[in-house]
């Protein structure tokens, strides 16, 4: 931009002003054209892999037997478990989230203050799970928790129980595992933006006389919202769509929108009866971003400018 | 070359099937097996395949399958690799019902020894398993749970337990539990008094479920670890747990047999050989060479008078004529009409 902003000067002081505009504009779409060239790619993968299966989606929802049917949503309407599935399903998502954000936000403040080598060092453990295959981490929870195992043993070793506690197969066991793996979605994001906040907002605050706990609440909290908004909402979606934990931590109590739609892929022979359960789930997931969109500014969570 | 193997074929086809009719002058000679892989498809390899190649000097190639979806796609493609697949009840009964296989030549069975509910027209079984009540022996010591009404009886059998989270023969075991003869089950299930009287007795149990199991990995692992006392497990995976040592047992009383069956996919390359060797591999000598190899039980009855089974094979067998008198057979003409209708409904159960 420089080069041309010297051209035109140049230009100007040879008394043609828009001497070589044409030039210029044709240099502008021609580098438009480049970039567009670099990133045609990238653009078709991502219709590939996503948009065109999204609406493939979408399309086969209304098929059933090969004709137009409204015959998988009538089912969920009809059923009483499908409402109960999705209510359980946002509910348990939910929950994780707020646990995460208050595990993961203090953690993640403290990695912030600390130096940059020490803030390293404690991010690999943050890293080391977040790396570890998914099952590993499930099934380890589950050795952990069940009523022969190590927590259960210790608990009635040292006396604190009589009976094992039911920490696992059920609810409780679904959160803390989905809390665990989601856990590093929320505290990546997160330290990366309270990382960028200029400190000095904060000296400046307790030079004009706020208490720490005040600078922090009135200073550092609202700018970091954020990072922690992108992080939340990255643990939350990915929680809709868990199915490998919950399958396995919830002992058949937990049912989710994901268990059900491998079930009825299985049962009706139709990718439609779980395609249906993808779109409500899609249109249910933009139905709360936009809802959120209007609390928050969804443009500054996402990083927009 | 092609005469020596149709005459060897035709001997041997003359030996075994005194008057079925063999007359093609061409003879197939080569036929793909499709099954679940693994041990199982190994011993069917050893108990079938590998005499049947000798006896009717054909080839048997082999593929591997995961279910009823891949014959599925062969079949309406028009594209048919495989000749005999191996598939679980309920796919045989629905591939039936969508005429999806050739029908069966029983011109060729010899259905003597087999059970009525084992075969069809267009499929027949071809293993057994059963789904029993495995329990831990270290927990039971005295007494031990040997009935539906016994794991309902949670006062004279405290302990944690375990069942599917499915709805297929659990409703079989609900009804049995509450007093149903295994004769009547299904005759009292097909109707909505039945049906409510099985959710009925399952909200007895419920709250006394600890685990509700989905593969049958964790059915093993959850009896083998003492996460739960007693639940249903399949009796392959128990004797497997058992013989590595862990304190678990089974009874067969009120087990629930289920098959794996045989189907010729519609249009398969080599059927006229396919219908053959379906024919052999459920006559009872070579259904006798599968308990040795692997305890599933042969649906044949007659291999358990063939003198290949000993003794404690035979005990210990899911379809050995004194075992099978005390189970019920699941029957795939009921799940494969109601199997939809009740899993919605015992998912309205479930998260209720």
């Amino acid at each position: 931009m420089s080069a041309t902003g010297i051209e035109s000067l140049a230009a100007r002081r040879a008394g043609r002003p828009d001497a070589n505009a044409p030039e210029l504009a044709a240099d502008e779409r021609r580098e438009r054209l480049h970039l567009f060239g670099l990133s045609l790619p990238a653009l078709l993968v991502i219709g590939i892999v996503a948009f065109l299966p999204t609406a493939w989606l979408f399309w086969l929802s209304f098929i059933d037997e090969g004709s137009f049917s409204l015959a998988h949503y009538e089912r969920m309407v009809r059923e009483a478990s499908y409402l109960r599935i999705f209510w359980s399903t946002f509910e348990i998502s939910a929950v994780v989230t707020v646990i995460a954000i208050l595990l993961g936000y203090p953690l993640a403040y403290l990695l912030s203050q600390l130096s940059e080598r020490a803030a390293s060092l404690l991010l690999i453990l943050v890293l080391v799970p977040f790396w570890t295959s998914l099952l590993v981490r499930t099934y380890a929870w589950l050795v952990l928790l069940q009523r022969r195992g190590v927590i259960n043993d210790w608990l009635q070793g040292l006396g604190l129980v009589d009976a094992p506690l039911r920490l696992v197969h059920n609810y409780t066991g679904t959160l803390i595992g989905m809390t665990h793996i989601m856990l590093p979605f929320l505290i990546l994001p997160t330290y990366a933006a309270l990382r960028t906040i200029d400190r000095d907002y904060l000296k400046a605050a307790a030079s004009l006389g706020a208490s720490p706990l005040r600078a922090f609440w009135t200073v550092f909290f609202p700018l970091s919202l954020p990072g922690l908004m992108a992080g939340a909402l990255l643990v939350f979606v990915l929680c809709l769509g868990f199915y490998v934990t919950p399958a396995l931590l919830g002992g058949g109590r937990v049912l989710l929108v994901s268990m059900k739609i491998q079930q009825n892929a299985g049962m009706y022979f139709e990718w439609g009866a779980a395609s249906a359960m993808g779109v409500i789930l899609l249109v249910a997931t933009l139905g709360i971003f936009w809802g959120l969109g209007r609390l928050v500014s969804l443009d500054r969570v996402m990083g927009e400018r | 070359m092609t005469t020596r193997i149709s005459l060897l074929a035709g001997i041997a086809a003359g030996a075994v099937l005194a008057g079925a009719g063999w007359s093609t002058a061409e003879a197939e000679t080569t036929l793909t097996f499709t099954s679940f892989g693994g041990a199982y498809q190994k011993a069917q390899r050893e108990a079938w395949l590998d005499p049947l190649e000798k006896e009717l000097g054909v080839r048997i190639l082999e593929d591997t399958l995961t279910g009823i979806a891949e014959v599925r796609a062969q079949v309406r493609s028009g594209a048919v690799n495989w000749d005999i697949v191996d598939l679980g009840l309920g796919d045989c009964s629905a591939g039936q019902a969508e005429g999806i296989f050739e029908p069966l030549d029983y011109q060729q069975i010899a259905t003597q020894g087999i059970e009525k509910a084992a075969y069809d027209s267009h499929w027949i079984g071809v293993i057994y398993y059963s789904t029993v009540l495995g329990y831990s022996t270290e927990r039971y010591k005295d007494k031990q749970p040997a009935s539906w009404a016994d794991f309902w009886d949670v006062e004279s059998f405290p302990g944690a337990r375990a069942l599917r989270d499915y709805p297929i023969a659990n409703l079989e075991i609900a009804l049995m539990a509450d007093g149903v003869p295994a004769g009547q089950v299904y005759e009292v299930l097909g109707t909505p008094e039945g049906e409510k009287r099985a959710f009925a007795k399952l909200d007895e149990i419920r709250d006394h479920i600890d685990v509700w199991w989905n593969s049958g990995a964790q059915s093993a692992q959850l009896l083998r670890d003492g996460e739960v006392d007693m639940s249903t497990i399949w009796n392959g995976r128990l004797d497997a747990i058992a013989e590595a040592g862990a304190p678990v047992a089974y009874t067969y009383n009120q087990g629930i047999l289920a098959l794996d069956c045989l189907a010729i996919p519609k249009g398969a390359p080599n059927r006229d050989l396919a219908q053959k060797v379906v024919a052999r591999i459920v006559a009872p000598d070579l259904q006798a060479n599968m308990p040795p190899l692997m305890n599933y039980g042969p649906t044949n009855a007659e291999s358990f008078e063939s003198g290949q089974i000993t003794q404690e094979m035979r005990e210990r067998s899911p379809s050995s004529p004194d075992n099978l008198k005390v189970q019920m057979i699941s029957s795939a003409k009921f799940w494969e009409e109601n199997r939809n209708r009740l899993q919605e409904a015992w998912d309205a159960w479930k998260t209720r």
